[in-house]
């Protein structure tokens, strides 16, 4: 009998196609990912069954456990002129260098009297900031805030600034914090805004499950 | 592919006094270059948390204090939030007569259920929810009692938030302290 010949081969694979298939999946991983915004500090926010996804370019009023409230404008766009009206109406008396330094920074977080002296002085770091005072009612400062917001965003659509505008809390902020937040809004005719929330699973069994169910079938 | 056309083009004869140089293969061998595709793909899939931050609507009423909208009685119930996560609740209008009865206190996990059980019992048109909160009670508080209020499907304008009455808020502490809340 004939002897059967295997041919044989060798065992080298070309690499090149494997390759170019990591490299292909880390290039999507990394441009798809979305680069978190940044954060005045870590805020634990509380958890929801909505589901509706936070927009970007929002203006983000940042409550954290100790009562303190930060202001962010997302808009790079509207921010300068955000600025640019409170020290119009507060009278700040801020340069245009000053306000040009004042654009840079990320967060809002100072009383309307310690603005001007804290950008020739260093900068001080977020979680030392004293935040915008809002607890007293004859000196919530958000309201001024709120209004050159309303003011600068006039032009557009009202609906449009009412999705933007999202509070994000912690979790242990106290009542009254919130509560003169919202009083800041409806002072300044804004009536519906949004809450950061953590997305939560609708639970089983509930109303709003059962009425989904229906809905579906 | 990762090979170049290293073959002499034409194949034309070189002298006699060329020395034919030696053909080197210009293979790589790419597997570490995958092995190293494939670890940075797995060290940013797992560093990467995904993001749930979700969005909530929230409608604050307009202050208008000439069209004040009338509950019934029967179809009210006050939901307070206390401090420690504490819920307290009543249905209609207290009775100075008789608080102790119609006063209660609850926690969140047991206030679903209360909120189905009126909701089952009240014809629609009259069911008002209204959500008071003390000074104490927290950011968190707040807007889990308006996330049970979506769970449990009571449509929008039968709950509303309300300031708390001075009275009531004594209520709140005299019930804490006999509870033993701090």
């Amino acid at each position: 009998m004939p002897k059967v010949k295997i041919p044989r081969k060798s065992t080298n694979i070309d690499m090149t196609a494997m390759c170019d298939v990591a490299f292909l999946l880390l290039s999507f991983f990394i441009l798809a990912t979305k680069q978190k915004p940044p954060e005045v500090l870590a805020v634990q926010t509380p958890s929801s069954v909505s589901s509706k996804a936070v927009p970007d370019k929002s203006i983000i009023i940042t409550l954290t456990k100790d009562g303190r409230a930060f202001l962010m404008l997302g808009d790079e766009t509207k921010k300068p002129e955000v600025l640019a009206n409170i020290n119009l109406t507060k009278g700040l008396g801020l340069s245009a260098a000053e306000m040009a330094k004042w654009g840079k920074s990320e967060f809002i977080g100072l009383p309307f009297n310690q603005i001007k002296s804290s950008l020739s002085a260093a900068p001080i770091p977020p979680d030392k900031l004293p935040g915008i005072p809002i607890s007293d009612s004859t000196n919530n400062q958000m309201v001024d805030w709120m209004r050159s917001i309303s003011n600068v965003y006039a032009g557009g659509n009202q609906s449009d600034l009412e999705k933007m505008i999202l509070i994000k809390g912690d979790n242990d902020a106290l009542y009254p914090v919130f509560k003169s937040i919202k009083d800041a809004f409806t002072k300044n005719d804004i009536y519906k805004f949004r809450i950061v929330t953590n997305g939560e699973a609708v639970p089983p069994g509930s109303e709003l499950a059962n009425s989904a169910k229906a809905a579906n079938k | 592919m990762a090979e170049m056309d290293t073959s002499s083009g034409g194949g034309h004869k070189k002298g006699p006094g060329v020395k034919k140089s030696k053909k080197q293969s210009t293979r790589v061998d790419l597997t570490p270059m995958v092995d190293l595709g494939f670890l940075l793909i797995t060290f940013f899939v797992f560093t990467t948390t995904m993001s749930q931050s979700t969005a909530m609507n929230m409608n604050e009423p307009k202050k208008d204090t000439t069209n004040q909208t009338k509950v019934k009685n029967s179809g009210a119930m006050t939901i307070l939030l206390g401090k420690s996560n504490q819920v307290y609740y009543y249905y209609g209008q207290l009775d100075p007569t008789k608080l102790s009865e119609q006063f209660k206190s609850t926690t969140f996990k047991e206030i679903r259920n209360l909120i189905v059980e009126k909701k089952k019992a009240t014809p629609l048109g009259d069911l008002m929810y209204i959500i008071k909160s003390d000074k104490q009670s927290t950011f968190k508080n707040a807007i889990d009692i308006l996330d049970e209020m979506t769970i449990c499907d009571v449509p929008p304008g039968h709950y509303a938030e309300v300031d708390l009455p001075e009275a009531e808020a004594k209520m709140i502490e005299q019930t804490e302290q006999a509870n033993g809340i701090k």
